[in-house]
């Protein structure tokens, strides 16, 4: 079973990778972008059938270790069986 | 008196810490493998500033994790002071003895270079042979600096005194000129509630003789020293 975990910068926080990447898309000529947050992305291959029980796993490894609460958000995605 | 020194697979400052307490202050000093479990008899415990796992993550993310932890956070409970320096501080907060969190230095550089920081807790184990609100300049490296935490927990450290250092200039003005990484309220330092874990993301071990031009760090670890021998 793959599990994709997405962890980001939390709305509010100070998010400078960011900050300078849509400085740089901007002196690219993409003067539309507006704001960017930069994140993480976990792709996790799981043993088990369930698809349930995978998602649960992950939110507990995000909390544990993938991601820092304090200043990061996540959200867990399970991709295929 | 004895200093135990955590070494993780990257730690790169456990040897200044170690000369520090050793050749400096004329203590005992033992280097403790993040694998182990036993502190050594230490009386104090210093987690020492490098690139612990690579910095892999997150700064201090993954040494949290390190069997040695277990045993830190035990002596901590217990009472035992322990000092985090640069990515030992970055790891005492990972591991949630420290409240708040690191993130990437607001001008997305690497700073290395002296800086200046105000004394505003001479009441802890590192810090009692300090003058509270003297001015103390310390060398700093490092790139995820930038201290942040939910607003209430910045009141409550600023509300019950544990904000240890702040980033500050020559005349002890805590300016945004003087911070130098954009750490929330010029934060350099911090003490837990219990008031016996400290950390912080300047030197003292990088400044405590004066072949190197600068000994103002000297007295964080004399510090340990009174603390330890007044019990």
């Amino acid at each position: 079973m793959k599990v994709e975990v997405r962890v980001y910068p939390r709305e509010g926080v100070l998010d400078p990778q960011g900050k300078a990447i849509a400085a740089a898309l901007g002196r690219l000529g993409h003067g539309s972008v507006r704001d960017v947050r930069a994140g993480k992305v976990f792709f996790i291959e799981l043993a088990g059938a369930d698809p349930k029980a995978a998602e649960a796993d992950a939110r507990k490894m995000a909390e544990e270790l993938l991601a820092n609460t304090v200043i990061e958000g996540y959200d867990v995605k399970v991709v295929s069986p | 008196m004895k200093f135990g020194i955590v070494v993780f697979p990257g730690s790169n400052c456990d040897h200044d810490c170690h000369h520090v307490a050793t050749a400096l202050l004329g203590c005992e000093a033992e280097y403790i493998w993040h694998h182990e479990r036993d502190l050594k008899g230490s009386d104090v415990v210093i987690l020492p500033g490098g690139f612990a796992y690579g910095d892999y993550l997150r700064a201090g993310a993954l040494a949290r994790f390190s069997p040695v932890m277990e045993s830190v956070a035990a002596f901590a409970k217990a009472g035992g002071p322990v000092l985090g320096i640069c990515n030992g501080f970055q790891v005492l907060l990972e591991a949630g003895m420290l409240p708040g969190a690191m993130q990437i230095n607001r001008g997305l550089r690497y700073v290395c270079r002296d800086i200046h920081i105000k004394v505003e807790n001479d009441a802890t184990p590192f810090t009692s042979l300090y003058e509270k609100g003297s001015v103390v300049t310390m060398p700093i490296g490092h790139m995820e600096g930038n201290y942040t935490a939910p607003p209430e927990v910045l009141d409550a450290l600023e509300g019950e005194g544990r904000v240890v250092f702040r980033y500050c200039d020559l005349q002890g003005r805590v300016t945004d000129a003087a911070n130098p990484n954009g750490a929330a309220r010029g934060i350099a330092g911090i003490v837990n509630r219990e008031g016996n874990v400290v950390g912080l993301m300047p030197h003292p071990d990088r400044c405590a003789e004066p072949l190197v031009g600068n000994d103002a760090g000297r007295k964080m670890f004399e510090s340990a020293v009174a603390a330890l021998a007044a019990r």
